[in-house]
């Protein structure tokens, strides 16, 4: 199960370019305090140095940065992009759904990884996912 | 034997690639031991084979062993298409089946 509440969740969010997205997903776990701010930065150098493999299937993409990044607990938040953005992957482009991820350490996350998996590799949720209007029921579909 | 998975920072892609490729080796009775880790430490590891998302695994073009190509990590029927013959082979080769 993932450890999300609705503040880590966003709807139809607005952004323009890759990094915006990222920061979006970031500011979410900030917010619920799970990070440190350094994190988001982490995740946009990440994002630019070693590149689009992040988007780990067509349309989604899985920031993440390295625990002594400033992860204050294991985490996810998850955004719903307004318009798709491209993050430069030759298959798996355009982004809709982004998942910002933080683990305290090198094992800790796997359960996150693990739930996420399994919802997003779901079509039949992944297509719900897509298309719900609400909140409530896109929190009850990824929990 | 043995896999590293790798992606940019070992610790996310290659990570569900390792339970990815684990959970298919006990799938078909393959004992598949492993590290995750990230593109700068993966060239010096001794393997089997190795798997990578498609993008990371450009960047590995000169290691001697298998290097497999994923393209959607959450593709479970493109990973285990992809990986179980090799993981055959290999296991043929070093005797484990």
């Amino acid at each position: 199960m993932l450890p999300i509440n609705r503040n880590l969740l966003k709807l139809d969010a607005e952004a323009q370019t890759a990094e915006e997205a990222i920061r979006i997903a970031g500011e979410l776990l900030l917010t619920e305090g799970k990070i440190e701010s350094s994190y988001i930065d982490a995740m946009v150098r990440a994002y630019k140095e070693v590149g689009p493999y992040i988007v780990i299937a067509p349309m989604i993409a899985v920031p993440h940065a390295r625990p002594e990044h400033g992860v204050k607990e294991k985490c996810v938040s998850i955004v719903r992009l307004k318009s798709p953005v491209l993050f430069g992957h030759p298959e798996n482009d355009p982004v809709t759904i982004v998942c910002a991820i933080g683990g305290t350490d090198d094992v800790g996350h796997i359960e996150v990884l693990q739930s996420l998996s399994t919802v997003l590799g779901d079509e039949a949720k992944f297509e719900k996912l897509l298309r719900t209007e609400s909140l409530e029921e896109f929190m009850t579909i990824v929990m | 034997m043995r896999v590293v998975t790798v992606c940019g920072m070992g610790f996310g892609t290659s990570l569900m690639l390792l339970m990815d490729v684990q959970a298919i080796g006990r799938k078909h009775g393959l004992h598949i031991e492993g590290e995750a880790t990230d593109l700068g430490s993966a060239k010096g590891k001794p393997c089997d084979f190795m798997v990578a998302s498609s993008e990371i695994a450009h960047e590995l073009k000169d290691v001697n062993v298998d290097v497999i190509p994923i393209m959607n990590l959450l593709n479970k029927k493109e990973i285990e298409e992809k990986i179980l013959p090799v993981m055959v082979r290999i296991a043929k080769e070093k005797g484990e089946i």
